[in-house]
């Protein structure tokens, strides 16, 4: 069988001693990181991004792949003991999960994130190699007009899951369009809104923006917040096994998570928040077992249940990525840019060209998994213990980590002073309640897309009915439409908006 | 007319005019028809777009929702400057200032001068403790990044190292 071949290689590839390693740092590395408060994934993988340059391509994949994950889970963790998620995917975790640590709970809350996120890391990894091969078949049938109208319909998952005003939302991506914008035009040669300053008639790096935006903006936010939100819970964390009680009351609940986040991770616009939340809501819907403990008293399928989802939902946004070559949300509109720095296109030809690195990354996926369980679980006190460190030692350090990798990105320190840019703004945009997710993914997408609606303009000769006569095309116009549609329908709008305020 | 919501009345300015400034840029660029479309096509449209949508937000920022919701509040000015402070004043310690003749530093220097800055930040300051903490850093980043990771920066003073 293909699948079971393809696989075969894969684990060959990944089980070298090498990428073993690679797949080791990152995970570490992703978690120490991940764990600080207020660092998310995005911020990490940027962060942690200049490390890998010097790797061979595939090993320094399956180190950023492991550093995504590292970051997730560590994201759990300061969940549960901190009270503070450490990113967005983690916010309904935090819920229960708090209440479970506050109870003296906190090892078994730690454990159910950990096997709710292996299992689900599990299926999705299944998912992904059994989606990738019939779905590269489908990409080699799109032309310019489907790519173009799978971008919108991208685009407007990624409006219609994200939190807050739909609008403002809508207003980000068109701005992160715009940014990608800046820079030499491929067509025509001319630099555009390059302001005479050379440097820019390469474009603005998206590690800049990353940065700025992600790492120096939370961290100035941060660091206005008082000192007791950022409060951590110390106590011994004692008892790590959960109860076989727990284990009846975790097991549906990951199953459950696992699948509703599959499916909502392959979602344009998907991936590990959405999959969260889907799943808490879901969970609080589940009547509770004679004898449960209430949901926001420390429930324990109220950890597992999120977990698994954001787990399974991070692991299946790669199907997009590495069939379409489409970024399906801001983290992966970042791997797209780590590719690229080591001159991979992402796409259906990845497949097919290079299957060493396309299994290899599959197959590191799920080792990067197990890992995490192995790491994490045995590791937890070291995770304690840098979380109770004060905050006023660690902030200079991951300032100083931001500055070292925007440097050595292009070693130019033209880069530095436009971070400074980007951090003003960054903190703007946190100020006036905008999300800045759909910005970066914007940004990766905006040449993309002129590209291709210039293609298909020109195929059709200026002709814009292209988009409804090819059947592809229209059909995911539709999807998005009906995207549209459905988020505004009074109902769902009040239900929406309700998912995203957790009490 | 009174402001609802300040956030969404300020971001839906900040909208508006960068989708103007944008629209108004490409503007100076050669359109192009659909068919052959010039540097400033996608631009244009999409400036516009952004522009209507700053209004909308606005608008709906003035309409809906209770009186003064969603105040924008307070900007934190001293972590805002001395975080992106201690960024700047690292670039020039790497990069060196030629246009005041401040020849590139190092990296040492950088890292020493990017702690302290950036401390001023946080809630309190204690000299003794920032210089250890600057000094452990300084160690680590030679360690990580010099010898392991090999990444290019000039590590001393230029005119120690010549």
């Amino acid at each position: 069988m293909d699948l079971i071949n393809n696989l075969a290689l894969g684990f060959g590839v990944a089980f070298t001693l090498q990428n073993l390693a690679y797949a080791f740092i990152g995970c570490f590395l992703g978690t120490v990181i991940g764990v600080l408060p207020g660092i998310g994934p995005l911020a990490t993988i940027a962060m942690l991004l200049p490390a890998t340059y010097a790797l061979p391509p595939v090993a320094a994949l399956i180190m950023l792949a492991g550093i995504y994950y590292g970051a997730q889970y560590g994201g759990s963790t300061t969940a549960i003991l901190v009270n503070l998620p450490g990113e967005s995917s983690s916010v309904v975790t935090v819920i229960d999960g708090y209440q479970m640590a506050r109870n003296g709970r906190a090892g078994p809350a730690l454990a159910a994130a950990g096997l709710g996120s292996f299992f689900a890391g599990c299926v999705g990894t299944l998912i992904l190699a059994a989606f990738a091969a019939p779905l590269t078949e489908l990409a080699f049938k799109f032309g310019p007009a489907e790519y173009f109208s799978l971008m919108i319909l991208g685009l407007i998952g990624a409006v219609v899951l994200a939190s807050g005003s739909l609008l403002k939302a809508i207003a980000m991506i068109v701005l992160g369009l715009l940014m990608g914008m800046v820079g030499t035009d491929v067509n025509s040669g001319v630099a555009r809104f390059s302001l005479d300053i050379p440097e820019l008639t390469d474009g603005i790096g998206f590690i800049v923006i990353a940065m700025g935006v992600f790492g120096y903006g939370e961290i100035i936010s941060n660091l206005a917040k008082h000192e007791s939100e950022r409060q951590v819970f110390t106590a011994n964390v004692t008892g790590l096994w959960p109860t076989k009680e727990d284990f009846r009351n975790m097991i549906p609940a990951v199953l459950r998570g696992t699948a509703l986040g599959s499916l909502l991770g392959i979602l344009p616009g998907g991936g590990a928040v959405m999959a969260a939340f889907a799943a808490y809501t879901l969970e609080k819907k589940t009547p509770l077992r004679p004898g449960e403990v209430p949901f926001g008293k420390g429930n324990i399928r109220g950890v597992a249940a999120p977990e698994s989802a954001n787990n399974a939902g991070a692991q299946t946004s790669f199907i997009p990525l590495l069939t379409l070559g489409i970024p399906p949300n801001a983290v992966m509109a970042l791997m797209v840019g780590a590719m690229t720095i080591h001159n991979i296109q992402p796409g259906p030809q990845v497949m097919t060209s290079n299957p060493e690195l396309f299994w290899g990354l599959i197959a590191s996926m799920w080792i990067g998994n197990l890992m995490l369980v192995i790491l994490n679980l045995p590791l937890i006190g070291i995770w304690i213990k840098l979380l109770s460190a004060p905050y006023r030692w660690l902030f200079p350090s991951i300032v100083l980590f931001c500055a070292i990798g925007v440097y050595s990105t292009n070693n130019t320190t033209f880069d530095i002073w436009l971070v400074g840019i980007f951090g003003f703004i960054g903190y703007l945009f946190i100020k006036l309640g905008t999300e800045p997710a759909p910005l970066l993914l914007g940004f990766i997408l905006g040449p993309m897309m002129e590209e291709y609606l210039r293609r298909a303009l020109l195929l059709s000769r200026g002709d814009w009915s292209v988009f409804l006569t090819r059947p592809l095309s229209a059909g995911l116009l539709v999807a998005a439409a009906l995207l549209l549609v459905v988020v505004l329908m009074p109902s769902v709008k009040a239900k929406r908006e309700e998912a995203f305020v957790e009490d | 007319m009174s402001i609802k919501s300040q956030k969404d009345f300020f971001s839906g300015l900040m909208f508006m005019s960068v989708g103007v400034a944008f629209a108004w840029g490409a503007g100076s660029y050669s359109i192009g028809t659909g068919a052959r479309m010039g540097p400033g096509y996608f631009p244009m449209a999409l400036g516009v777009l952004l522009a209507i949508l700053g209004a909308a937000i606005t608008f709906k920022a003035l309409v809906v929702g209770p009186e003064d919701g969603d105040k924008v509040g307070a900007f934190a000015w001293k972590p805002l400057v001395f975080i992106i402070a201690a960024n700047l004043v690292f670039g020039a310690m790497i990069g060196g200032l030629p246009s005041i003749g401040l020849p590139p530093m190092g990296l040492m220097v950088g890292i020493v001068l990017l702690t302290f800055i950036s401390s001023l930040a946080g809630d309190e300051f204690n000299f003794k403790e920032v210089a250890v903490l600057s000094v452990v850093l300084a160690f680590m980043s030679y360690l990580a990044f010099v010898l392991l990771l090999k990444l290019q920066f000039p590590v001393w003073p230029a005119f120690i190292s010549g």
